[in-house]
């Protein structure tokens, strides 16, 4: 099979400069230290609270940041020295309605990116046309973004990140704000895209989205990894703590990020 | 690439309701502008090459701004990250936006030249029309390189804002486009020569007025190609400082 992405011990520290008259200097210390590696095709799960790290921890591996120590490579390629490797096999896509070109249509989005994208000229239309079919925006492309629902948007941003056939996609929080049908048919695809052979790096705070479709889990918070397991193994952590009930993954999740 | 790229933003920024007020409005202004400058000098012959001088004001307005702006304007609405991501020199993930800039400009030339001949009837007789049909695009886009070079130091100074609102005006007088550089202080001539906006209205007041237009055409050119890569290097720093700093998303 084979390891797809790789965390060495990575590190992020963030400087600020706030106040204006007289500047202070602020250090946060968002990820301290966290390894993990991710076989191919295997869908890998990130859960934490907010501030926990997550999207930093993202950010370092699809090229954005710059990790302050530690290593990560992404389909063998190192993520600071061979920055354009990674790139051309990474698809990221995140929760939100930012990040889209709102003044074009849903189709000029996806021809504009497909261009940066290299994807050849003969092949666009075919695969702007699957995808939009696989996130059911087809007969609405032609709209202006602008006139779209959260939920198109967010729909329209996973097209986007699939264009180029990505080895490796990052979701993070794809599914926040989006309707329960919606969630549902974006559940669906995800796991398509990962029996497919799509290695997936999910970050959500809906578990039993995470239960349902992840492999592995790494729960985090204040920038380390506090657990990391297959779903079964998180929950049985959680036996006993519950009364006779089987544990869910909400009770293991709780858990490890609150220790009573 | 760079040229469906450069569509599709200047339709995008073809669309902005600010954008669109603006350009309705300025060209009319400059127009108008324009004419009175030169009856008042009693210049009346030379009402097209006014009108064309205005029109390079606008072209030069939007990429000073527009460029100047890029990268923020990206950045605000979350698409920087999103085009950074994409496995491309960041000059060449830039390039199309500030031709662009250059490109929504063109309107302003266009619009300008409509204005002055319906308001003040300036006749429309181009020394050499084909000249000014091939100079005029070459010097638009050579601005929208020149574009590249603003846009990648403008992210690097902090008060970016202010120095666009500053350099607008003197850059319209410096380059001649609206009053010929040679009544203007001797020491601008330097500055004038380094900039392409200055060949770029020499070529086109050339092409409407007569004169040799190819030399300075090939100058303007040769100013926006290097402005280009000069540009592109800057990126480069620019682009590996903002994943250092963590200042390609809103923070
Ligand atoms: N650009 C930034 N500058 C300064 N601090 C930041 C920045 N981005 C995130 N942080 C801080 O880093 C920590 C981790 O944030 P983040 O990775 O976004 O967490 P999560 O995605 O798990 O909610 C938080 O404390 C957050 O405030
Ligand atoms: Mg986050």
């Amino acid at each position: 099979m084979g390891i797809a992405v790789e965390a060495e011990d990575l590190r992020r520290t963030y400087r600020s400069r706030t106040g204006w008259a007289r500047a202070r200097r602020t250090e946060v210390d968002a990820v301290r230290g966290i390894s993990f590696s991710i076989e191919r095709g295997e869908l890998f799960g990130l859960l934490g609270p907010n501030g926990a790290g997550k999207t930093t921890t993202i950010k370092m591996l699809n090229t954005l940041l710059i990790p302050t120590s530690g290593r990560a490579r992404v389909c063998g390629y190192d993520v600071v020295a061979d920055t354009r490797e990674v790139r051309r096999r990474i698809g990221y896509v995140f929760g939100g309605d930012r990040g889209l070109y709102d003044r074009l249509s849903g189709l000029d989005n996806l021809r504009y990116f497909a261009e940066l994208y290299g994807v050849p000229p003969r092949e666009q239309k075919r695969r702007i046309g699957e995808l939009l079919d696989l996130v059911r925006l087809t007969g609405r492309e032609r709209e202006r973004v602008e006139g779209y629902s959260r939920g198109m948007r967010q729909r329209l941003h996973i097209a986007r990140g699939l264009l180029h056939r990505p080895e490796v996609l990052f979701l993070d929080e794809p599914s926040i704000g989006v309707d329960p049908v919606a969630a549902r048919e974006l559940r669906g695809a995800v796991a398509d895209l990962a029996a497919a052979g799509t290695t997936v790096l999910l970050t959500t705070h809906y578990m039993a989205e995470a239960d349902e479709l992840c492999d592995r889990i790494a729960v985090i918070a204040d920038g380390a990894i506090q657990a990391l397991g297959t779903p079964a193994e998180l929950r049985a952590r959680a036996a006993g703590r519950v009364g006779t009930r089987e544990p869910t993954l909400e009770d293991a999740y709780v858990a490890i990020v609150q220790p009573s | 690439m760079i040229a469906v790229g450069a569509l599709l933003h200047a339709k995008h920024l073809s669309r902005s309701p600010l954008e669109i007020a603006i350009s309705l409005v300025v060209p009319v202004v400059q127009a108008t502008l324009a004419v009175y400058l030169l009856r008042s000098g009693g210049a009346g012959d030379r009402l097209l090459d006014a009108a064309v001088g205005a029109g390079m004001m606008g072209v030069w307005s939007s990429v000073l701004f527009g460029s100047g702006a890029a990268i923020q304007n990206q950045r605000w609405q979350g698409t920087l990250e999103m085009i950074m991501l994409a496995p491309r020199r960041p000059a060449l993930v830039l390039v199309p936006i500030t031709l662009a800039t250059a490109l929504t400009g063109t309107y302003a030339i266009l619009a300008t030249l409509l204005w002055g001949r319906l308001l003040y009837g300036i006749r429309l007789d181009f020394a050499h029309p084909v000249a000014f049909a091939v100079v005029a695009p070459a010097c638009i886009l050579s601005l929208g390189l020149f574009g590249l070079l603003l846009a990648a130091t403008f992210v690097l100074l902090r008060n970016a804002n202010a120095l666009a609102n500053t350099l607008e005006y003197p850059v319209w007088l410096v380059s001649g486009m609206l009053v010929p550089i040679t009544v203007l202080p001797g020491w601008t001539g330097p500055l004038a020569a380094a900039l392409p906006t200055t060949w770029a209205a020499r070529a086109l007041r050339e092409a409407t007025g007569g004169g040799p237009v190819w030399p300075s055409a090939a100058l303007c050119v040769g100013i926006g190609l290097t402005c280009a890569v000069l540009g592109a290097f800057a990126l480069t720093y620019v682009e590996r400082r903002a994943r250092a700093s963590a200042t390609l998303a809103l923070a």
